[in-house]
């Protein structure tokens, strides 16, 4: 999968560059540097790895286009690496674990939590989800339906209820019904709206005061692949607001290649925990980093 | 995180100045920054390298060398030229001679098209159309659902038909339009990829079954580079009528705008800002050119500010400030005013040097407090409002306990009121104009003076002490 995801297509892109030609010049270099903002990384890092590689041609150090391609894979690899790999997903000491979903409008959080939900049933868990969107129209009944066809119950708040108010029953049904993981849909929501960020961290203080004292085990913000810079500004947003845990890049089913969580992991580290690859229950797999550096490099 | 472009103009431009004439040298540094702006705002790599080459001719030589103020004259052939690009006038929607005019909508997943279909309906009624709404997205679970519940909201017929293909829906969902005379049919399709040739077929065959007379494709406003792919996978497929660029309420620079229009060809006609079903805007390029080059909204805060104010009221405001006779009952009907403008972080987003660039962040903007505030105003007498340096101790408490708030909190409501006044002794010769009722904005001046600094990094995090909003914050 990754193989045709990701960051993959960058090297495909850099290799039919480099194909027919050693010779370093400033030519190439400037079409490597539009092959990673063409992938959306964030100007800054591709300006930083440019810098490097400049730098390294200057004193010898990159000799053919072969040893400029291999740095620029070690430079995104340590990237995305500092700090160690990607950890897995947190699992509370004592269940319910929680997780909580969250990002801006659109980016497909309903869908990743219920192909998370599939995903953990899979792994033999029994799993609750909140639907506390109780705001965009019918957002409610699209994760009911979600939790048919995937065969978990879901926790539903009516239209306009107070979403706190649905986690705090859903939390309340999660321990009665001894479930492992209890996953919270939330509301999409632009970054910048102050009075949405407190709703959230309304939210987050509910969790915390019925988990007695600890907060979600994950707080996921799911990226759009197709989003752009404006991406680094929401995982900044939603970091200082429910400090976020991880990252789940949905919609890479598509062309576009989310290069800007390289960026989020750099500036902000915080890491990519899944992927969703597609529209089917199964379509959304671990961020692997093995399986990822393995198809970097092949 | 990024400063205005129009701020790291001035900065290149300051090292130049002394030089007297600029060379093309000195262009080429210009347009570095510029190239940096537009891909930081997320304008395609490709549509930045042509758009940088057509500023370069136009920029070396007569053109910049004439004028006296360099820097302005680069932001003005690069605003001008954006501008162009983006669409030199507003286009309207179209109708069809015979009617129902079909519109259909398309797309990528979580556009924004559901709720934009119920937006233009809200529109199309209030210019006394009477649209239907048809909902042929039957792969997205509760879509249909989404879209019956934002037709309720909007008091516009919904028209589905269970079980059926998208394009049998769309049939009959105009000749519904036909027997229950709708004039418009708004027809939401479901999200799909530009590469996924199944679906791409289907919108295909609607097309052919229904004529749209507009299809308008729905892209969010935050899309980075792959905008261009999905504005061509779309554009080839269906040969678009326009756009509806959404989710502008964000703070997104937006470039996608620029890379859709350059492959697209056709015009920008609505934007979404917000979550409400009014709003939706008219597209205006000039604008959208300013928030690319992160130079503010200008226009638009006027614009709001004027349809908000009423002028006759502005005017005796005017008048009253200008013989110091402004008093609290004044005061309310001003924090009334501003009030229909709009949320506050809104409006003050719409001011360059504040939007975007993360200055407003700590300056939480606490509607609650103004609510406040209006309390305290409303539990003074008649007499206390308009005079109020009779208001001693003991009305001072009473004012506090009619409303709920501490005494302390009266005080202070009184002291900034006095400080008001007389700062706005001072401003009240240069208002006048559109908006008398915003002293102590900084920066609303001309959109091109690009002389709007962001605050320094130092307060960004901090409320900076010298921007007051007018009813003090406390």
């Amino acid at each position: 999968m990754l193989k045709r995801g990701l960051f993959k297509s960058i090297f495909q892109k850099v290799d039919q560059m480099f194909t027919g030609r050693g010779k370093i010049d400033e030519e190439l270099l400037e079409e490597l540097e539009e092959a990673l903002i063409g992938a959306d990384l964030n100007i800054h890092t591709t300006m930083r790895a440019l810098d490097e590689l400049r730098a390294m041609v200057a004193d010898k150090r990159l000799k053919d286009a072969t040893d400029v391609t291999d740095h620029l894979k070690r430079f995104l690899w340590d990237t995305l690496m500092a700090g160690g790999a990607s950890p897995v997903l947190s699992v509370a000491p004592s269940a319910p674990t929680v997780y909580l979903i969250v990002g801006v409008n659109g980016v497909g959080k309903t869908t990743s939590v219920a192909k998370l939900a599939y995903k953990l049933q899979r792994e033999g868990k029994r799993v609750v989800l909140a639907a506390a969107d109780t705001f965009r129209a019918a957002a409610v009944e699209q994760l009911a339906l979600w939790g048919e066809r995937v065969g978990v119950e879901v926790v539903k708040g009516r239209d306009g209820a107070d979403p706190a108010a649905v986690v705090f029953d859903a939390i309340q049904a999660a321990k009665a019904r001894k479930a492992d993981y209890l996953l919270i849909d939330t509301a999409g929501r632009l970054h910048n709206k102050s009075h949405l960020m407190e709703e959230l961290k309304k939210i987050n203080r509910v969790v915390m005061r019925e988990l007695g004292g600890r907060s979600a085990d994950e707080t996921l913000l799911v990226l759009d692949a197709t989003t752009g810079q404006n991406a680094v500004n929401q995982a900044r947003e939603f970091k200082s607001a429910v400090s976020i845990t991880g990252l789940i890049l949905a919609k890479l089913d598509g062309t576009a290649r989310g290069g800007i969580v390289i960026t989020i992991k750099d500036e902000l580290n915080v890491p990519i925990k899944l992927i969703g690859t597609g529209e089917k229950p199964g379509d959304m797999e671990y961020f692997d980093a093995q399986t990822f550096i393995d198809a970097l490099f092949e | 995180m990024f400063e205005s472009l129009a701020d790291k103009l001035q900065d290149v431009f300051k090292k130049l100045s002394g030089k007297g004439a600029l060379t093309e040298a000195d262009v080429a540094e210009a347009l570095r920054e510029v190239r940096l702006g537009l891909l930081e705002a997320d304008v395609n790599f490709k549509v930045v390298k042509d758009f940088i080459g057509r500023i370069r001719e136009r920029a070396v030589g007569v053109d910049i060398l004439e004028g006296l103020h360099p820097a302005q004259q680069v932001i003005k052939i690069v605003d001008e030229e954006l501008t162009a690009l983006l669409g030199g006038e507003q286009a309207p929607l179209s109708f069809s001679a015979k009617s129902p005019t079909v519109i259909m909508l398309c797309g990528l997943q979580g556009a924004g098209k559901t709720t934009h279909a119920g937006k233009l309906a809200q529109m199309l009624r209030k210019q006394g159309r009477n649209p239907l709404l048809v909902a042929a997205d039957i792969y997205r679970p509760a879509a249909i659902k989404q879209l019956q519940v934002v037709g309720e909201q909007v008091r516009t017929p919904v028209f589905t038909l269970d079980g059926a293909d998208p394009t049998k829906i769309a049939q009959a969902g105009v000749a519904e339009a036909i027997r229950a005379g709708n004039d418009i049919v708004i027809l939401d399709t479901a999200g799909r990829l530009q590469i996924d040739e199944t679906l791409m077929a289907e919108l295909q065959r609607i097309k052919v079954a229904v004529k749209p007379q507009e299809i308008l494709l729905v892209v969010d406003a935050m899309t980075g580079q792959e905008a261009v792919a999905v504005a061509q996978g779309f554009h080839e497929a269906l040969d678009v009528t326009g756009l509806i660029l959404t989710k502008l309420d964000g703070d997104t620079r937006g470039g996608a705008a620029l890379s859709i229009k350059s492959v697209v060809g056709r015009p920008i006609k609505f934007v979404g800002v917000g979550e409400k079903m009014d709003a939706l805007e008219v597209f205006h390029p000039d604008r959208m050119a300013s928030r690319i080059l992160g130079m503010g909204d200008v226009l638009t805060l006027i614009e709001r500010a004027e349809g908000a104010l009423d002028q006759k009221k502005a005017a005796e405001f005017e008048k009253k400030l200008r013989a110091n006779k402004f008093d609290f009952e004044d005061y309310l009907e001003q924090m009334q005013q501003v009030r229909k403008m709009g949320p506050l972080d809104q409006i003050l987003k719409l001011i360059p040097g504040l939007g975007g660039a993360g200055a407003l962040k700590g300056l939480e903007i606490d509607e609650s407090h103004l609510a406040r505030i209006e309390g305290m105003i409303r539990s003074m007498t008649m007499q206390e409002r308009r005079e109020p340096g009779m208001i001693n101790g003991s009305r001072r408490r009473r004012i506090a306990m009619g409303s709920g708030s501490q005494i302390q909190d009266v005080n202070r409501l009184l002291t900034q009121f006095e400080q008001m006044k007389k700062m706005m002794r001072g401003l009240s010769g240069m208002s006048g104009g559109g908006m008398p009722s915003l002293p102590g904005m900084p920066g609303a001046a001309g959109k091109h003076s690009g002389s709007n600094k962001t605050p320094s990094k130092k307060n960004k995090r901090k409320p900076s002490p010298g921007f007051k909003f007018p009813f003090g914050r406390h």
